[in-house]
């Protein structure tokens, strides 16, 4: 999506905004024009973590897990942003943490959605004692906050990157399977539902092609909250030292690692602050994708109170 | 019987059921554990004896279902095991501690906090949310909603760090470390766990204040409220007398769903200013993988979270007056 390209299409689009259809790319333009600027900020900087994210080996300096022969090095030109505990460099770091973190976060996410999407539509298609067995085992899941019950998992599994995607993962299927349960519960009633399954079409088409489109703005909005969610559990997690392991870089333990220099905030600022990078990063990433959500919200939902 | 009895009767048998399903979950814990794990805690050195024995204290040549009775009538007589650290190969005697003596000081002092936090927090939030309802749309309200925003999309141990970096390390107000002691004076271990109940707060108090500006502007369109002030009661009569009382179901439920979310908030604050308390006793167990030390703490926090959410259930069920008086 490169800027230049965007205006382009968009004097066309003016030009077509008579005609009764429009394609996909200048619906999109016309939706961001509309956009409020807080929903413009978080993604540009959503956009900004992704490019991090994908080109981390080429915009980084040094690389993830280089050790050099000086640790707490303070911030200067060669290192922007000092030195950890061991000697790596904080910047490269930062930018490998993009990717991991916010990697870890998004392919759980997408895992969550996966399990707990397909069960709630099949929950609500099928109703009966298969919709009940599932909706109670969540209930009880649910009952336990998803950080205490991360822990006992990883107590008992390990804390590995795959066992951690797949238990924060299963815990927020749950979730997930609430939100897909409810909102497919108002779909599947419909004639055309009936009207496909009646000519014999299975349940994994049912499922794709006449549900999953009409309740995908919902589950868009839901993708993003749950993101957000996921993301600070696992940082959460990292930072107390049974998330991602090292040497991976990762925002989470990069805190934990570098905190104790907060001490010294008055005679270095700059020091101070190398814990407190890694931790805004998280938390600009989470307010970010809050603002789009609440956009997105707000369009999908019909509530118009600019005009 | 009467529904509103009804209702509450079967919320209370829901949740024990939950109580009964979670604390089967946390027990089969240890059953995921591989198989040389007696080795693996004992040493390299131990004798085969000396597993068969660690195997047979904690019950292994037992069937499950017995096992699971022992443990649970243990739990509920404050009885639950010995810790796996502490057991030496090197003969000599069992150094394990008693899992009730590790985690008892500590939940003292974790209530301590949390009831700390509960304190600021209700109080503050009822306050800003009733203010902000008051002065709806002012740029106080817009400042006090956005504040309240952003803190609750920061993680939790950023808010600490920030904490710390201006009110620990800049201007030394509040001490970062808050290793409290049982023999320091009351208002000293308030003084210590300051920054940690403070935090807390921060992260707590934004869903409380904006459920209470919400409940009360909801109510601020009906036609009782437009009476009053044609009456010509004044804005902070009205909504202290009339919206008030109305809008406490609401209010109240917020107010104990996020006591039980001190529970889990508590677990990252307690890592990050050190202080001694079951969160930090669990991460400790997570990570050397001290299931009977894991599985009390879990319990503790499983049912504390479980019973504040049967609590905030109770009262929304009990404040409808839809419910209360039924045609």
């Amino acid at each position: 999506m490169s800027n230049g390209g965007e205006q382009g299409y968009s004097a066309a689009g003016e030009v077509s905004m008579l005609k009764a259809r429009r394609t996909l790319l200048e619906n999109i333009w016309r939706g961001l024009k509309s956009a409020p600027p807080t929903a413009l900020f978080g993604m540009v900087v959503i956009l900004i973590y992704v490019f991090f994210a994908l080109f981390a080996p080429l915009l980084a300096p040094y690389g993830e897990a280089e050790i050099f022969d000086l640790s707490y090095a303070p911030w200067s030109d060669e290192f922007m942003f000092g030195t950890d505990q061991l000697g790596r460099d904080v910047l490269s770091r930062l930018i490998y943490g993009a990717r991991n973190t916010v990697g870890i976060a998004f392919a759980t996410t997408v895992l969550a959605f996966l399990i707990g999407g397909s069960l709630g539509i099949t929950a609500a298609l099928s109703r009966g004692w298969l919709d009940d067995l599932i909706s109670r085992s969540v209930d009880v899941l649910m009952a336990i906050p998803s950080l205490i019950f991360a822990l006992i998992l990883i107590s008992m599994f390990g804390a590995t990157a795959t066992n951690l995607i797949l238990i924060i993962a299963v815990l927020d299927a749950t979730r997930v399977f609430r939100v897909t349960r409810a909102v497919s519960l108002n779909v599947v009633v419909m004639d055309y539902v009936e009207a496909a399954r009646l000519r014999g079409e299975g349940l994994s088409w049912v499922m794709r092609r006449e549900i999953l489109p009409n309740i995908l703005p919902p589950l868009i909005v839901e993708f993003g909250l749950r993101f957000c969610f996921v993301f600070l559990t696992i940082a959460a997690l990292s930072f107390l030292g049974v998330g991602i392991q090292p040497p991976t870089a990762d925002w989470g333990s990069m805190v934990r690692e570098t905190a104790g220099l907060i001490q010294f905030a008055e005679y270095d600022l700059t020091a101070a602050m190398t814990p407190m990078l890694p931790a805004a990063a998280i938390a600009l990433l989470t307010v970010a994708v809050n603002f789009v959500v609440d956009w997105f919200l707000h369009k999908t939902s019909g509530l118009k109170d600019e005009h | 019987m009467h529904p509103i009895v009804r209702t509450i009767l079967q919320r209370l048998g829901l949740g024990l059921v939950t109580l009964f399903v979670v604390s089967l979950i946390i027990f089969s814990s240890i059953e995921f554990l591989p198989g040389d794990f007696g080795q693996a805690v004992l040493g390299q050195a131990a004798l085969p004896e000396t597993v068969q024995a660690f195997r047979t204290e904690l019950g292994l040549d037992l069937p499950m279902h017995e096992r699971y009775l022992d443990w649970l009538g243990g739990i509920l007589t404050g009885d639950m095991g010995n810790s796996f650290s502490g057991r030496g190969s090197s003969g000599g005697a069992d150094r394990s501690r008693a899992v009730i003596d590790l985690i008892a000081p500590r939940l003292a002092n974790t209530l301590f906090l949390a009831s700390m936090a509960a304190i600021i927090s209700v109080p503050l939030a009822l306050f800003l949310g009733i203010t902000a309802a008051l002065y709806r749309n002012s740029i106080y309200d817009r400042v006090v909603n956005a504040l309240t925003l952003t803190t609750i999309s920061f993680p939790e141990f950023f808010v600490a760090y920030m904490l710390i970096l201006f009110l620990s390390s800049f201007t030394k107000v509040f001490p970062s470390l808050a290793n409290i002691s049982s023999d320091a004076t009351f208002w000293e271990q308030v003084y210590l766990s300051a920054l940690p109940a403070l935090t807390l707060t921060l992260v707590i108090i934004a869903h409380m204040m904006r459920q209470t500006r919400a409940a009360i502007i909801n109510l601020m369109a009906s036609p009782y409220i437009e009476m009053a002030n044609l009456k010509g009661v004044s804005k902070m009569q009205v909504i202290l007398q009339h919206a008030l009382p109305n809008a406490w179901a609401p209010i109240v439920t917020v107010i104990a769903f996020n006591l039980a979310y001190l529970v889990v908030g508590v677990v990252v604050v307690e890592v990050v200013f050190v202080y001694p308390g079951v969160g930090q006793l669990m991460v400790d167990a997570v990570t050397t993988r001290d299931v009977p030390v894991v599985q009390g703490c879990a319990m503790i926090f499983a049912a504390t979270y479980i019973l504040l959410n049967l609590f905030a259930d109770i009262i929304s069920i009990v404040t409808n007056p839809r419910l209360l008086h039924p045609r």
